[in-house]
């Protein structure tokens, strides 16, 4: 069982830090929702609100890893040139995708929404993260303010679905594979 | 949506939270816009390829992520100690965010 750095990459930043945003988006939200309402008088424990600060703050770091990686690490050997001549494009997924009238459209639509939309996360966690570090339990004293919390996070979870969706739909027609091949476990001989 | 000053200094004023939202939805929508001219003016794609291997999408994202910190420490220097109209900031801040994402989608940023 062998995988290539270029593909460890592709993993680590879609199944790793996406995913886990993915999962931590909606536990965030459920939170939110559920002991926020105005008007809720229900106590709430400051070790509660501690974690919850935690939580969005996690969620914040692992949206920038995210992009951070996939623009600096991935992107770069997606969009690669082929040299001139280069007859095998399966290094180069970008050109590999536009050679293709039938798999143009994962780049053109896909790859050019994934890789812009994908930045409005880490900006809205951050502002969710940020809000809720300052005001926590009085958030319920400002409905509007948890309601922009709210809907930055739900923005955020469906930007985040929706770059995660292009992306691993790019990598099944085009995977980012390359460089150094790692063995993880040997197979049977 | 100047605010007048916080007369309470027990309740947390709103204009923090107000000025953090607004921004965001000023850096969302300034990453859409930038993307949607950098895709039609060559020149403007030129000036953001600050990192070659990323091309364009560097210049992009930073110059977004730039205008999204200096608008939101204008906005929290500005209304820290102010309570704002919070609705519709909030409004207007989210507005752009959704905005921006439509924006970010090929087909409609095409349309511009």
């Amino acid at each position: 069982m062998e995988i290539t750095v270029r593909g460890l990459w592709t993993l680590i930043h879609g199944m790793g830090f996406g995913a886990l945003y993915l999962l931590a988006g909606s536990a965030a939200l459920a939170e939110l929702w559920r002991r926020y309402a105005p008007g809720d008088m229900t106590p709430l424990r400051e070790q509660d609100e501690t974690f919850l600060c935690l939580w969005l703050t996690a969620m914040s770091v692992l949206a920038w890893l995210t992009v951070l990686t996939g623009t600096y690490v991935i992107y770069p050997w997606y969009r690669a040139l082929p040299p001139v001549g280069t007859v095998d494009l399966s290094g180069y997924p970008q050109r590999l995708l536009l050679a293709n009238p039938t798999t143009r459209g994962w780049h053109a639509i896909g790859m050019e929404w994934k890789e812009h939309v994908a930045w409005l996360v880490p900006i809205s966690i951050t502002m969710a993260a940020a809000v809720f570090s300052q005001y926590r339990r009085s958030l319920r004293n400002h409905p509007p303010l948890r309601n922009a919390v709210l809907g930055f996070v739900l923005i955020s979870l469906v930007a985040a679905g929706l770059a995660g969706f292009w992306g691993a739909m790019i990598n099944k027609h085009a995977p980012v594979e390359g460089g150094h091949t790692i063995r993880i476990l040997g197979g049977e001989s | 949506m100047s605010g007048v000053p916080h007369a309470d200094a027990m309740v947390t004023p709103n204009g923090p939270g107000a000025a953090a939202a607004l921004s965001a939805g000023i850096g969302s929508f300034a990453l859409a816009v930038l993307a949607c001219v950098a895709d039609k003016a060559p020149a403007v794609k030129a000036l953001m390829n600050i990192y070659k291997p990323t091309g364009p999408l560097s210049g992009v994202t930073t110059a977004a992520i730039l205008i999204w910190l200096v608008s939101w420490g204008l906005l929290q220097y500005l209304w820290r100690r102010r309570d704002v109209s919070l609705g519709r900031v909030c409004w207007i801040g989210l507005g752009l965010l959704v905005l921006s994402a439509l924006l970010t989608f090929p087909p409609i940023g095409d349309l511009l």
